[in-house]
């Protein structure tokens, strides 16, 4: 993986966006710099007002970089309108045309494009075909349910063949399950068409999901960028780890730094060697996290990384949550697993021990 | 069995028809407004169109055609020989074609201050349709009077451009075509931006946006997506332009003077000095008749619109 050269579809180097001025001024982006590969399914992911929907609205040339530079393929694009753009994008609402047909809809841009007739309309049935919207050609956009108009803003987007495509929270007006069939469309559609994919969503499962690198975003900034696996096993940031999952603090004291790992001194005296952000060097008082479903719950406490009493056992079906106070006064989250052989059982009120698995600590930057 | 059925029919039966007497009582006041005051009125004038004119004015009720004749035909007063009303007829041509004029004129001035109005910040909207509907509510005779002032020979913009050395001798504006139509662009005016107002403001311009991540141009995207999108309110707007246009009777009377005649200002010439209410009456009928046949063509788009808009 590391040896292998990434080519940039979009580099985005320096990017600021300021909307009003003086004291109303709104920093949007701050100094934003990110590389999205060749191939490659992004997502930006954040809550809203993060910034993210201005960056790929950015891409998509609907508004300007107040400062900075937006390269596609290695052309400096800040400053083309849209439609000079070989970007297309999936709308939130879909922004489908209402007084045209799915068909018609699909061939919009390729006619923009001044392509030949026949080009259109072979191109229009591979799309729809694509989709598995092949039936539905002839319908008005209206007639046809949430799920088959996303289908068709897909099949819209993709048909001139972009360099780029950008999708704007596409999935969060669908139902549920809806949701969950269409992320792995995506995928597939990502992983058959090679087209580079840029995907805006709040959704941090989605993110996880769907994407091979994930930029969590927070207030105009990027905090951290990665594979799924990175960003949450391993978060960098305190607003990362509270946005991706549940995730237990704990305080601890550096004890000594080497090869990117820190051992630290947890509460209760034990301790244990956590992992560092690439380049970070801890010192003196710093947070860890770790996931709840990287600890165990032992019955023995010596031994064991941290010890309290359970507080809570929740069962909810695939998962029991423990919660255990411990000495220090903090709380700690443990998940397990269901099967059906169970383990040891455990009630509220029993003194128990949590072992960490190696590597679950995580050293947080601030 | 049968008698509990049939005692049931008959309740039916008798709830019907006290509900069929309701529904007319309850829509008699509207049945008899519609009566009194547009059925009968048009039932007087075409009943009119038919007698013969009284010598001072009024009717005498003896039937005659020859009103209708008269639309279009007029008889030779020294070898009563019929040959074509040219008077009329140009009469009915300048009136379709400055009507139609106006109503172009009205669109292509409109659509742009339609199109800024809606784009603009929700609060100040508000004040721009205000200023556009400001001289709606001032008396048409004083705006007439004003656009008088400003195109005679010695109005303002002679004045201007004398003074500026542009023209040595004003330009003949009042009493043409020309006058009648800026006139009337400017009367009608807010006739054709509020319509095609109501219609952009509903477009999405998140639509705009797709059009323009399409590849689609300024100008393809106002073709293909935004002009589609406001037809109703182009069409609507050109109706209610239009059929006004058409009767016009202040506007062609004050700047157009006693040659540059259009149709209102025909008829009313019929039931005042001309003395010949038929010919008034059936001149009447005959715009009426062109309306119709404007509304109907104005069915026939909407009706493939509805067909675009629904499938």
């Amino acid at each position: 993986m590391t040896d292998r050269i990434h080519k940039s579809a979009i580099e985005v180097r320096d990017v600021s966006k300021v909307f009003g001025a003086g004291d109303s001024a709104f920093k949007a982006l701050d100094h934003v710099s990110v590389d999205i590969r060749e191939n490659e399914f992004f997502t930006l992911l954040g809550p809203s007002g993060c910034g993210k929907t201005t960056l790929l609205r950015m891409i998509a040339g609907f508004t300007y970089p107040t400062d900075g530079e937006i390269r596609l393929y290695g052309q400096n694009i800040a400053a083309l309108p849209p439609f000079k753009r070989p970007v297309n994008t999936v709308f939130q609402n879909y922004a489908l045309f209402p007084h045209m047909t799915v068909g018609e809809n699909i061939a919009f841009g390729l006619e923009m494009l001044d392509r030949p007739k026949a080009e259109i309309s072979a191109r229009v049935e591979e799309m729809l075909a694509l989709v598995k919207m092949g039936h539905l050609k002839d319908r008005k956009t209206a007639q046809i349910s949430g799920g088959q108009q996303q289908r068709v803003a897909l099949a819209r987007a993709l048909a001139p063949q972009p360099k780029v495509l950008l999708l704007d929270e596409p999935l969060s007006a669908l139902d549920y399950k809806l949701r969950k069939d269409m992320q792995i469309e995506l995928k597939r559609l990502q992983t058959e068409t090679g087209i580079t994919f840029i995907f805006v969503t709040h959704d941090q499962e989605e993110a996880l999901t769907m994407s091979d690198r994930i930029a969590v975003m927070s207030a105009g900034k990027i905090l951290q960028i990665g594979g799924p696996r990175d960003i949450y096993d391993r978060p960098a940031e305190r607003f990362v780890a509270e946005f991706i999952g549940e995730t237990n603090f704990l305080k601890a004291d550096v004890a000594t730094v080497a090869d990117g790992k820190a051992d630290v001194v947890l509460p209760g005296g034990t301790r244990v060697c956590a992992r560092l952000a690439e380049g970070f060097v801890p010192h003196g008082k710093v947070t860890v996290v770790t996931r709840p479903e990287h600890a165990a719950i032992v019955a023995n406490p010596d031994g064991a990384h941290l010890r309290g009493k359970l507080s809570s056992v929740v069962y909810v079906g695939t998962d029991t949550h423990f919660r255990v106070a411990l000495e220090s006064g903090e709380s700690f989250c443990v998940r397990r697993q269901n099967s059906l052989e169970q383990g040891a059982a455990f009630a509220e009120g029993d003194m128990v021990g949590v072992v960490l698995e190696t590597g679950a600590a995580q050293v947080l930057k601030d | 069995m049968s008698t509990l059925t049939s005692t049931a029919n008959e309740a039916a039966r008798r709830v019907e028809a006290q509900d069929i007497r309701n529904r007319w009582l309850l829509s008699a006041p509207a049945l008899l407004i519609i009566a009194l005051a547009a059925i009968g009125p048009l039932a007087i004038v075409f009943v009119y169109s038919f007698l013969m004119p009284g010598s001072y004015g009024d009717v005498v009720w003896t039937f005659s055609p020859d009103a209708w004749i008269a639309v279009l035909l007029e008889k030779d007063i020294f070898d009563g020989t019929w040959s074509i009303a040219d008077a009329h007829l140009s009469i009915f041509w300048r009136s379709v074609w400055l009507s139609l004029l106006t109503t172009v004129t009205t669109l292509l001035l409109g659509f742009p201050t339609a199109y800024f109005i809606a784009t603009r910040p929700e609060r100040t909207r508000e004040i721009w349709l205000f200023l556009i509907t400001i001289p709606f509510w001032t008396n048409l005779l004083i705006r007439t009077f004003a656009i008088q002032e400003l195109i005679r020979n010695e109005g303002m913009i002679n004045t201007l451009l004398m003074k500026a050395g542009l023209i040595s001798a004003p330009i003949q504006m009042m009493y043409t075509d020309f006058a009648i139509l800026t006139g009337m662009t400017y009367v009608f005016f807010p006739l054709m931006v509020l319509p095609l107002y109501a219609s952009l403001e509903k477009v999405d311009f998140r639509l705009v946006e797709a059009g323009y991540d399409l590849y689609a141009s300024r100008w393809r995207v106002l073709k293909r997506i935004i002009l589609p999108l406001v037809k109703p309110g182009v069409i609507a707007g050109s109706i209610l332009v239009f059929i006004p246009s058409l009767g016009s009777y202040v506007t062609p009377r004050m700047l157009g003077g006693g040659s540059k005649m259009m149709l209102g200002n025909l008829i009313e010439l019929q039931f005042g000095q001309g003395r010949n209410w038929p010919l008034g009456a059936s001149l009447s009928m005959a715009l009426l008749a062109i309306v119709m046949v404007a509304l109907m063509l104005q069915v026939r788009f909407a009706g493939r619109q509805g067909g675009n808009a629904h499938g």
